[in-house]
């Protein structure tokens, strides 16, 4: 089962290499990892996609406590969160193609972030489960390059679960 | 007060009260010698390797319960400190290693002696600092001491470029740390306390399985007061030999691939099993799905990661084991009825009669038998309590766990996790450091000795003095015994031979005496002289290389199909 964490960390150097190597070490998968600033500037959130059994879940979270530059392990609930992804995808495009192709990119509310003779490059933010569908929509066209951020996520602000999961040990 | 960075580590080393390091000098770490050289309070102990030094350290910190310090240089010096740290990782033993780095220009650029050992450390470190502010270091050296010991104990390093060292500041020691990230458990939750003590006094078959954790959170006297509260069995990993007293008759012995039979079949017969600081390692469970089929299992340790790791724990205790064993001994004596384990204690007496340690009686012409060295060495100093064993890894590893009887809390220290080859000897003089007054004898092998052996001209030059006793069977033994079992007795690479090198003579070689015994007669007056001598002294015990360790439990298999010694008719009981 695949589960998205949100990690605070101290922004300090080495601190990420310390969390991806207790991954690494440890053999568990990353499926994907995004890691950028927070509102405190001495604070850095990684968001983690993992697909992994409950079992190694808690031992993950267990595990990235126990360094000393995490200060929190939160556990993104697909209903308590929102997580979005941003891509950016180098479509093949000659003219012909080219109101298709535009079409097809404003249901998704992809925006045209560079047009060239004979190729766009859409971005697109979105949640990531769009980012597959749009991805595997404009493939067929020739999909010649693809760059994706990896999802990044925070607890609702709304609703009853306003606070994402926190697993904490008796 | 102004000072440079390299006096900042001293004087905050000695604000630590810190009293012994380990270690080497070398090119980055020139200006923290120098600074040793301009004074310090704190004994530096001159290694002859890296790996010698950080052993040191750890015989250092398991003898005397506080943190070890290991010094190095930078690039290889930092590197031979690898071993010992992975060490100190896998047996949770406090270690602070300070390294020296390139000038923090230089760093990046491949310079003479640079290497990233911070880099190369992390799998196997608590934290480490690379310090690039001199300012930072009262504040470094102060959380790397705090991280060592707090929580779950292990290693930490702290590297330090040559100018941050030769760089000036303001000294002022910090009377606590802020580390945001760093909260081990402060005490265990009341209920799961309550839960426990619950599970255990309505136990049939309750047993305490003992790991290295009791040691490390100095909660060796409340183990025992929660044992005999409940009259409850106590069986002792290799990690906890010495935890809880050997001779007492609550001590059923050690569960796990070496184990008698009789402690294993305790440990996995049993209804109720309290884990207390033991983490369910491979070399004691077996194969994990038939260990202790039906039994309830109560984890105690302060580490969240151990509970449910390898076995799922029905009632956890999260928790510094101090507290929480007393919490439970207090709550186990209040509805206990002792007598309720009896018959439990008395079929595992039945089993122990049963199922007794045995060996071959040596035949005429014959080598001694290395299980007659080490029962020659516990007759020797029984009823002392002043000694301290120390081992290397391997079958005289195993034998001295059978044999050899501590009563006393740090008496037996050995590599368990990590079975680093080389150990005993330097953990030895790093004991003795730790303990003056106590005899320290390192039961080692031969292929061990051959590692760090070199650390004997440390033990005589430094004056302190150990007591070798290698258990020299002419092979790596344990890797025989696999080859004899295993690979249909297809020997590969094993011989190193009784007699090359000498190793009596290369003890005198280095100012030490040395014995060389192939007789009983021998065995008994050698060790009975380097026992007595105070100085470092080899004995080179030379015994039958075709003995295996029995009993023992095959890698993956199940922890209660033990293979046993087979008898013949010249079998002795230990």
């Amino acid at each position: 089962m695949k589960h998205t964490l949100s990690v605070m960390l101290e922004n300090t150097p080495g601190a990420l290499t310390r969390v991806t190597s207790m991954f690494a070490r440890r053999g568990f998968n990353i499926e994907s990892l995004a890691v950028g600033p927070t509102e405190r500037h001495d604070v850095s959130r990684i968001t983690l996609r993992v697909d992994c059994e409950h079992h190694s879940l808690e031992q993950i979270e267990k595990q990235m406590h126990k360094l000393v530059n995490v200060l929190r392990v939160l556990e993104l609930g697909p209903d308590d969160s929102v997580e979005r992804e941003l891509a950016l995808l180098k479509v093949s495009a000659p003219p012909s193609r080219r109101a298709e192709l535009m079409a097809l990119g404003e249901i998704f509310n992809a925006r045209i972030a560079d047009l060239g003779p004979d190729a766009i490059v859409f971005e697109l933010t979105g949640t990531p489960e769009d980012v597959d569908s749009f991805e595997e929509l404009v493939r067929p066209h020739g999909l010649q390059e693809l760059a994706r951020t990896g999802r990044i996520g925070l607890g609702r602000a709304s609703g009853a679960n306003k606070r994402p999961k926190q697993h904490v040990l008796v | 007060m102004r000072m440079t960075g390299a006096d900042a580590i001293l004087r905050s080393l000695e604000a630590e009260g810190v009293e012994v390091m380990f270690g080497i000098p070398g090119g980055a770490i020139l200006p923290f010698y120098d600074a040793i050289a301009r004074g310090t309070t704190i004994r530096h102990v001159l290694a002859r390797h890296e790996q010698g030094a950080g052993h040191m350290a750890e015989g250092y910190a398991r003898a005397s319960g506080r943190v070890g310090v290991a010094v190095a240089t930078s690039g290889p010096g930092a590197t031979n400190l690898v071993t010992p740290i992975a060490d100190a990782w896998m047996d949770s033993t406090p270690l602070v290693c300070i390294t020296g780095q390139v000038k923090s220009f230089l760093i990046g650029t491949d310079a003479f002696q640079e290497c990233d050992i911070t880099g190369i450390t992390i799998p196997i470190v608590k934290h480490s600092w690379l310090v690039q502010d001199v300012r930072e270091l009262p504040h470094v050296i102060k959380a790397a001491v705090h991280v060592a010991t707090t929580g779950r104990s292990g290693p930490v390093l702290v590297d330090v470029p040559r100018d941050v060292q030769e760089a000036e500041l303001d000294f002022s020691y910090p009377d606590a740390v802020s580390l945001p990230g760093w909260k081990p458990p402060r005490r265990g939750h009341p209920r799961q306390i309550a839960a426990s003590a619950q599970a255990v006094t309505a136990a049939e078959r309750p047993i305490l399985y003992v790991g290295g954790g009791v040691l490390n959170a100095h909660a060796t006297d409340e183990l025992r007061a929660l044992a005999e509260a409940g009259r409850l069995p106590v069986v002792t990993t290799l990690m906890a030999k010495s935890a809880f007293p050997e001779s007492h008759e609550l001590h059923v012995g050690w569960p796990g691939m070496h184990g008698p039979k009789w402690s294993n079949w305790a440990l996995n017969k049993a209804d109720v099993i309290v884990a207390v600081g033991a983490r369910f390692d491979d070399r004691v469970t077996g194969k994990v799905s038939a260990f202790a089929p039906g039994a309830t299992i109560v984890h105690l340790d302060v580490d969240a990661a151990e509970i449910s790791k390898i076995r799922h724990a029905d009632i956890p205790v999260v928790g510094p084991l101090k507290p929480v064993l007393a919490e439970l001994a207090k709550a186990v004596a209040a509805s206990a009825t002792p007598e309720r384990t009896e018959p439990w204690l008395r079929q595992i007496g039945a089993w122990r009669e049963q199922f007794p340690l045995k060996y071959r009686q040596r035949r005429e012409g014959e080598l001694l038998k290395p299980q007659r060295v080490l029962e020659a060495l516990q007759e020797l100093t029984a009823g002392r309590d002043d000694v301290v064993w120390t081992t290397g890894v391997g079958q005289h590893q195993m034998w001295a766990m059978q044999y050899i009887r501590c009563d006393r809390p740090r008496t037996f220290i050995t590599s368990g996790g990590l079975g680093t080859m080389g150990y005993g000897v330097p953990a030895a003089i790093g004991a003795k450091a730790a303990r003056p007054d106590a005899t320290v004898v390192c039961v080692d092998g031969d292929g061990c000795f051959q590692m760090t052996g070199q650390e004997l001209a440390t033990a005589v030059l430094e004056e302190l003095p150990i007591v070798v006793v290698i258990v020299n069977n002419g092979y790596l033994g344990m890797v025989r015994q696999w080859q004899d079992m295993f690979f249909e007795e297809r020997f590969s690479q094993i011989s190193l031979t009784h007699t090359v090198p000498d190793y009596a003579q290369l003890a005198r070689a280095y100012g030490a005496l040395g014995f060389t015994v192939e007789s009983e007669e021998e065995l008994l007056d050698a060790l009975a002289e380097a026992l007595a001598s105070g100085r470092t002294a080899v004995v080179d015990a030379r015994v039958d290389p075709r003995e295996h360790c029995f009993p023992m439990i095959p890698a993956g298999a199940a922890a209660l199909d033990v293979v046993e010694f087979e008898d013949t008719e010249d079998t002795v009981r230990a």
